[in-house]
This record gives C-alpha cells, sequence and structure tokens, in this order.
C-alpha cells in the first residue's frame, strides 16, 4: 500500500462542500468530532459517544427507510472492525444511496493511540470487497480528495471510501452528546414534526 | 418450506398481519426456527423489506437508523441473541428509541440442550437491566393481546419492548 500523507483535519469538507445535502450517520470518537465540524452539529447529523460498531448499520437503517435521501457514515477503523459483518450486511442489501466513509487513522486515537489492525496486515478495502461492495475508493493523500469528492457523487450506492490518514489529533469541535436531543432534532428536521 | 417451520405457520401468519398492521415495514433478522415463517413472510410482503443481520446488535442499530426517518421496524432474534444487544441499547435507552424485539426462547421450557440454558435464564434480567419492557406469551391464545402490548408499548408508548414467545409456546426440540 502507498505511504499515507493525509492530514484528517480539513479533509471532509474538500469532500462534501455541500454537507445539507446528505443525512449523516458517525460512529464515536475522532470521526464524530470531524462530522460534527462539518455540519456544524448539524440536524441532518446523528452523531455517537459510545455503542462503537453501530455506525454502519444505523446508516443502513436511514439509508432503507429514507431512499430518497443520500445517506452518509462516517466511521473510524476501530468501529469499522468492531462490526465488519455490517458490510455484509450492507452489500446484500446494497442500497444506492448509502455512502460509508472510513477515517482510517491506524490505531485508536481516543485511548491513547494504541495501534489498530490497519496499520498492520489489515486491508480495508479488501475486506469492504470481499463482503460484496463493489464500489470503493482509498485515498491516502491530499491529492486525492478531487477524487473521493467526485466518487461520492458517481454512479450508486452502496460506496465505500477508505480514507488513510496520518496520525494525529481530529478536528477539535465540541458537539450534542445527548443521544434524546439528537434523535429529536433529527426527527424534527426530517420529518417536519 | 421445512418441517419445523411448517408448525409455526398459523400463528406467524397473525403475528405477521399484526405487525404490518401496526405500521411495521422493516423486519431484521438472525435467523431462528421461531421466526423462520415470519421471516419469508417478510420477504415475500411486497409492502415489507426482511434484513438478513450478521449479529443481533446490529438490528438494534438498524432500527434506530429507520426510526431516525420515521419507519417502523422490528428486531427478530433467538434468546442467545439478546446477549449480543446490550451495549448497542445504550442509545436506545438514552434517545428514547421505541425499538420493538421478537425474541424466540431457547434454555427455557422444556430445553435439552445444555449450552441453551445460561444465556435462555438471562433474557429477561439483561432486558430488564438496559430498560427494555418484557411481554411474554406462554399460551397461544394470549399471542394477539401480548403482542398488541408489546406493539403499542413500542410505538405508541414510545418505549423499547420485547415480545417473548418463550418454549412452552412454541415448543422445545427433542436432542
Amino acid at each position: 500500500m502507498t505511504e499515507v500523507t493525509l492530514n484528517r483535519v480539513g479533509a471532509l469538507p474538500q469532500i462534501f462542500p455541500n454537507p445539507d445535502d446528505y443525512l449523516f450517520v458517525t460512529g464515536l470518537a475522532g470521526p464524530a468530532r470531524d462530522a460534527a465540524h462539518l455540519t456544524n452539529d448539524g440536524v441532518n447529523m446523528f452523531t455517537m459517544a459510545g455503542c462503537m460498531g453501530a455506525a454502519t448499520t444505523m446508516g443502513l437503517g436511514v439509508a432503507l427507510s429514507a431512499p430518497d435521501r443520500q445517506v452518509v457514515v462516517i466511521a473510524g477503523d476501530g468501529e469499522l472492525m468492531m462490526n465488519m459483518g455490517s458490510l455484509a450486511t450492507v452489500a446484500t442489501e446494497s442500497p444506492q444511496n448509502l455512502t460509508i466513509v472510513c477515517i482510517d487513522n491506524g490505531g485508536h486515537g481516543e485511548t491513547g493511540g494504541q495501534p489498530g489492525h490497519t496499520s498492520r496486515r489489515t486491508n480495508l478495502a479488501k475486506i469492504a470487497d470481499g463482503a460484496g461492495i463493489e464500489n470503493i475508493l482509498t485515498v491516502g493523500s491530499e491529492d486525492g480528495l478531487k477524487d473521493a469528492a467526485a466518487f461520492v457523487k458517481s454512479g450508486t450506492g452502496p460506496r465505500f471510501l477508505w480514507l488513510r490518514v496520518l496520525v494525529g489529533e481530529p478536528t477539535s469541535f465540541k458537539r450534542n452528546m445527548n443521544p434524546l436531543e439528537c434523535r429529536m432534532r433529527f426527527r424534527m428536521a426530517y420529518l417536519g414534526a | 418450506m421445512s418441517e419445523a417451520a411448517h408448525r409455526h405457520d398459523d400463528w406467524s401468519r397473525a403475528l405477521f398481519t399484526q405487525l404490518k398492521d401496526a405500521g411495521v415495514r422493516l423486519f431484521s433478522f438472525i435467523p431462528d426456527a421461531g421466526n423462520a415463517r415470519i421471516s419469508e413472510m417478510a420477504y415475500d410482503d411486497n409492502e415489507t423489506r426482511c434484513v438478513l443481520l450478521t449479529t443481533e446488535e446490529e438490528g438494534i442499530a438498524l432500527a434506530a437508523g429507520a426510526d431516525l426517518v420515521g419507519e417502523k421496524s422490528v428486531v427478530m432474534m433467538q434468546s442467545s441473541g439478546v446477549g449480543n444487544c446490550p451495549n448497542f441499547l445504550s442509545f436506545v435507552k438514552g434517545g428514547n428509541f421505541p425499538i420493538l424485539l421478537l425474541v424466540s426462547m431457547r434454555g427455557d421450557f422444556g430445553e435439552q440442550n445444555p449450552w441453551q440454558y445460561p444465556m435462555g435464564q438471562a433474557v429477561e434480567p439483561i432486558l430488564d437491566a438496559m430498560g427494555v419492557l418484557t411481554f411474554r406469551v406462554d399460551k397461544k391464545e394470549d399471542l394477539e393481546e401480548v403482542a398488541s402490548a408489546a406493539i403499542n408499548s413500542a410505538f405508541k408508548g414510545g418505549n423499547a419492548a420485547a415480545l417473548i414467545l418463550s418454549q412452552q409456546f412454541l415448543g422445545a426440540k427433542a436432542f
């Protein structure tokens, strides 16, 4: 695999210049902070701060039930590794409106930077491919962000974007971590009630 | 259709219809003899979708995602699968997600497989601990009323609820 040179801070806004066009579900920790910064903790995003491993299938639930909207899951490598089976569930259902973005820093940044499986031998693009997801892009450099921005709008889903980033702090952003408030504001914004 | 599934045909049709009438459109499951016919019905019906999971906790997340955009769903699992769910029930409790589970019991009335007892006997304490209301069916004639209570507690009362089909209701298999 090629050398990773991409800094995570500032990457998502280049991939999603119009974040209001999407519904987002995120996993916990750094990717949630990067994503919450992207939407300014918007009503079109449900971020988690626990329940590691839930993001992909929660995003699938949104995508299957809101087929008229583009849905994006933003999750870390640890989150994805904890529930790799969810990639098979996504592939079997193959919702055309679902994109999964894995921000992979190769370890557990939230708990002290312990190295993860993807910093060793594990290749998430091959895992997504093996699960049956057909549209996959790997990006590990600033130059690749234009391709990433085109990829998330291209063809049909499900799409898997493997964003390999340098070890480093996620975007500094404080978000609402009350799950009831976040659920209600998401529902009210989507359902208009 | 397998012989084992066939004996569950009548009540499965009634419960599937009851769930559908309550507005459930998304069914998810890890296969079990107790949900075999309902999952087939959910695949076959033009108005419902059935999602095969890889682990039961995925169903909790799927149901929560559906709720975020106003869709009702049911997550179907064997009792052993309840043991895979507690951590994800955190956002259910914290976010008041109205989640409905359908749990078909093992390790219960008449069980002959010793591997099934520990988790079977822990189903209701675990669900209680995570704030999921439990509605247990032991007799065929009680199904409609108990299912109605579970469905209403979730989708009208705004709770997480589990409809538990006991082995007395389902019948234990011989080993």
